[in-house]
């Protein structure tokens, strides 16, 4: 029998490279795995983290995908860091995605709030309000927020696809589970000509940066980082611990919403069933490697994007699976917890003993 | 598994008052804190013997290498003549040593039969049941086991665990406080099934710091203080009073004190009729605790473990808000409503035993431990909630000279400082901003003895300047030091306060161990 004993004195050291280790040991075990399926390990591994680099359309795609990532991971990483587990980012982007539509749909072109900010703050709002959930049922009735947070994804991915297949349909949309285009001023613009960067790159890189401030500077981060660490300690302070959670999970629910407004803005420009609210689930990889610390998702998320882009590209080249890019998320966040726990405690084989 | 080799043969041809069980000089040392200090001990076959201390006395740590659970620095263990090497726990049963926890360890999903069941070889369920009501029934220790533990009342559940123990037929039941949680009709159940018990044969260790309980059912009384053995007595033939004296020691007798007739200050805290329930099934509920404090004078509020002293500070500080506002008034405000801000912004202070985690963030820096307790001052935050780096590094600075507090570096984590240095620069944080009284639990524990007197220095500085102090302690030589009066809290009820001129550590010790019976009545 193996058991885990506390370290006396955690290596600060190890602490910080943990995510490096995982992400060798990553690749190790993806080489491994590549081999298994009978490509040669050092092609794949190309594909899957430099081809991503390969050209400037490539690299922008990179920022594209991070963008959502980052938003949310920056947010996740707050919430994380109180101890509140926000698992359901997915749900709270479909609704952002869902709030956006909605705003982009039907607020008529000459309307005066008929401009880009509307819809995007709608869709924070919508996912705020997903958020809001979770935060009452654990202030009010102690509910476990993970269950909740983490089924109400689902919930909202059914009632998108209500929404597209039913009342909000194209009619003229020969059958397609899918709204009409988003108008011409619920468009965000883009950044680079001929790719698909958007402006929303920096409002992820704004919302990191601002939480940083937040979490190193204000007493609202104090407070966050004191509730997590030391609920007793919290307690004896006088900060009020459904305050905090209401504050983080209605703060990763909105940016989750912010993240689905965005989305649905610039990539899609429709609401339709599948509009990337898997990203909600990797944004807990992206808050994890980035240690918890929003500027630290943000370097998570290009990871995770980099990953993604290449595990498309070896979809193309290498005729992969799919389902690889998840497994090779899976690992990294495997590989990162396990290094957490290792450098936080000592494995000892101990002899079994019978009762 | 280092299993004894020898025979057994050699074992069962002995006289029958021969040692069951022998302790010779076991030393435990943790570091250079001696936890047991040859302690020898003798155990005869069908003997309740009490081992007697108050907390920290070292019982615990003695009796947990008994059960195998720790080992010995020093010294030797001996059954039945034999010399003793326990691996652990299971070979301890194996033995015939058993052992019921103070809190047991049993799950709440389950039912009391698969809680019995759990700690035994694999056995068919229903004649498991059967044992379990026949045990029940001989001990005259009544559990339903089909019920779900979570429903079962905590004297219930530690008769789950007294069956679980008996199951396993064992030769020496050791027994951790087992009437801490019980009412006096459920200790009295439990003593008649330890005679039966022990007529059949089976030796009690029991553990214990009430003097009653021990006089009323042991036959001899080994007690420690401070990891020795200061006495091996019959309790029967012993007065409660010689027993309390050598369970808290005389010497500290001598301790010089403050003569008590200083003059004394306006009422600074009141607490009338103070009554909250228990915070779950191992909680102590406070009743209708009542006294006042005014400046100047230090109040020390003496007891041992687990009689309702972290409920009374959580009451005290704000963690837990009283039933009426009226029950606490600080400087006259009624505050019993307000949350520890609150009660900061009225003037009080507050230290709580533990340091990391509770008083402060083990691994944030010493300056962020200030915003907990002093971010309502001035100066502390900008407009925004913004916290002042300049406030906070000058505060930090200020009390690490003032208050001697070692460590590396300008702002260190908490938990990278030793005990006393960390303790001195949490005191320091609520003594500086010169509060109006000052609420501190075990100032001294797991201190070193310099800064131990360094901040019963300060806090009596802090009195003679006016302030209130209460003071929790666990440890007699530090009310003794400090306090100019001294209540005892015991099962939730706090004494009466009387003046520490005329108050011994005997009476101290019978007032905690008896209950509420007056000290002049002990006398």
């Amino acid at each position: 029998m193996i058991r885990l004993e506390p370290r006396a004195a955690p290596s600060k050291l190890m602490a910080m490279l943990s995510p490096l280790i995982a992400i060798l040991l990553t690749l190790i075990a993806g080489a491994l795995l590549f081999a298994l399926l009978g490509q040669d390990p050092v092609e794949a591994l190309r594909v899957y983290f430099l081809s991503p680099f390969d050209d400037a359309y490539m690299r922008a795609e990179v920022l594209v995908k991070a963008i959502p990532l980052a938003l949310m991971g920056a947010g996740l990483a707050v919430c994380f860091r109180a101890n509140v587990w926000n698992i359901g980012a997915a749900g709270q982007f479909t609704l952002g995605a869902i709030g956006a539509g909605a705003a982009a749909l039907f607020i008529p072109a000459e309307s005066p709030f008929a401009m880009l900010a509307v819809p995007l703050i709608a869709g924070a709002l919508c996912g705020m309000a997903w958020a809001a959930i979770p935060a009452a049922l654990r202030t009010r009735l102690s509910v476990n927020e993970i269950l909740v947070s983490l089924m109400l994804t689902y919930v909202a991915a059914l009632l998108l696809d209500w929404l597209v297949r039913g009342p909000w349909r194209n009619p003229r949309g020969f059958g397609f589970p899918q709204t009409n285009a988003f108008p011409e001023w619920a468009h965000v613009p883009l950044l680079v000509e001929g790719t698909r960067l958007h402006v929303g790159a920096f409002l992820a890189v704004a919302a990191a940066a601002g939480l940083w401030l937040m979490m190193s500077r204000t007493l609202r981060g104090l407070r966050l980082r004191v509730t997590g660490a030391a609920p007793r300690a919290a307690r004896f302070a006088g900060f009020s611990a459904a305050g905090d959670v209401w504050f983080v999970l209605l703060l990763s629910g909105g940016l989750a919403g912010l993240a689905g407004a965005l989305e649905a803005t610039s990539i899609v420009g429709r609401l339709q069933p599948e509009i990337g609210a898997q990203a909600g689930f990797t944004a807990i990889i992206v808050a994890f490697l980035g240690r918890l610390n929003p500027l630290g998702a943000l370097l998570g998320a290009l990871v995770l994007a980099v990953s993604a882009i290449g595990g498309e590209n070896a979809q193309i080249l290498l005729r992969l699976p799919k389902n690889v890019a998840g497994v090779f998320q899976g690992m990294l966040l495997f590989f990162l917890l396990a290094c957490d726990s290792l450098i936080a405690y000592r494995p000892r084989l101990v002899a079994r003993r019978r009762a | 598994m280092t299993a004894d080799p020898s025979p057994p043969s050699f074992s069962s041809a002995v006289s029958a008052r021969r040692p069951l069980f022998e302790a010779r000089g076991i030393v435990k040392r943790y570091g250079s804190f001696t936890a047991n200090d040859h302690v020898d001990l003798t155990i005869l076959p069908g003997e309740r013997h009490a081992l007697l201390g108050e907390n920290g006395a070292g019982k615990s740590t003695f009796v947990k290498m008994i059960y195998g659970a720790l080992q010995p620095t020093e010294g030797e263990f001996f059954w039945e003549g034999e010399p003793l090497r326990l691996s652990g726990p299971a070979e301890a049963r194996r033995l015939g040593i058993g052992m019921a926890f103070q809190h047991f360890s049993v799950f709440e999903g389950l039912s009391a039969l698969e809680n019995v069941a759990l700690a035994l070889p694999p056995e068919p369920l229903a004649a498991l049941d059967r044992r379990v009501r026949e045990v029940s029934g001989d001990y005259g220790l009544p559990v339903d086991p089909s019920k779900p533990v979570h429903a079962l009342s905590v004297g219930e559940r530690q008769r789950v665990e007294l069956l679980r123990c008996l199951l396993q037929n064992p030769r020496l039941l050791i027994l951790d406080e087992p009437t801490s949680v019980l009412t006096p009709q459920e200790a009295e159940t439990l003593f008649r099934a330890l005679e039966k018990l022990s007529a059949e044969g089976c030796a009690i260790l029991y553990i214990s710091h009430r003097l009653e309980e021990v006089r009323a059912l042991c036959s001899r009384a080994t007690i420690l203080r401070r990891g020795k053995v200061t006495a091996e007595v019959d309790p029967r033939a012993t007065t409660a009073r010689a027993l309390a004296e050598a369970m808290v020691g005389a010497e500290i007798l001598d301790v010089k004190r403050p003569s008590g007739d200083q003059p004394r200050g306006e009422e600074i805290l009141q607490v009338e009729r103070l009554s909250l329930p228990a915070d779950g099934p191992f909680g102590v509920a406070l009743k209708e605790i009542s006294f006042s404090l005014r400046g100047g004078e230090i109040l020390g509020v003496a007891g041992v473990a687990g009689e309702g002293q972290n409920e009374f500070m959580d009451a005290l500080t704000g963690e837990r808000r009283a039933p009426e506002a009226g029950m606490i008034r600080i400087a006259g405000v009624p505050a019993g409503r307000l949350d520890p801000t609150g009660r900061r912004r009225l003037g009080a202070a507050f230290a709580p035993e533990e340091r990391n985690g509770h008083g402060a963030v083990g691994d944030a820096p010493l300056s962020e431990a200030l915003f907990l307790t002093r971010r309502h001052e001035a100066g502390a935050m900008g407009a925004g909630g913004w916290l002042s780096r300049f406030w906070a590094a000058g505060e930090t600075r200020r009390i690490r000279e003032r208050f001697d507090v070692r460590a590396a570096g300008d702002d260190p984590p908490a938990r990278s400082l030793s005990g006393g240095n960390l303790q001195k620069f949490l005191m320091g944080r609520e003594i500086v901003r010169a509060p109006k009284l000052l609420i501190a639990a075990q100032p001294g524990w797991g201190v070193d003895a310099g800064a131990a007197a360094a901040i019963q220095s300060a806090l009596r500085a802090l009195a003679d300047q006016g302030a209130a102090v209460l003071v929790v302690s666990q440890d007699l030589d530090e009310i003794f030091a400090l306090a100019d009066r001294i209540a005892v809290i015991s099962r939730g009820r706090l004494s009466e306060a009387y003046p520490a001129v005329g108050m011994t550590p005997e009476r101290v010790g019978l007032l905690m161990g008896a209950g509420h019976s007056s000290p002049e009545a002990a006398a």
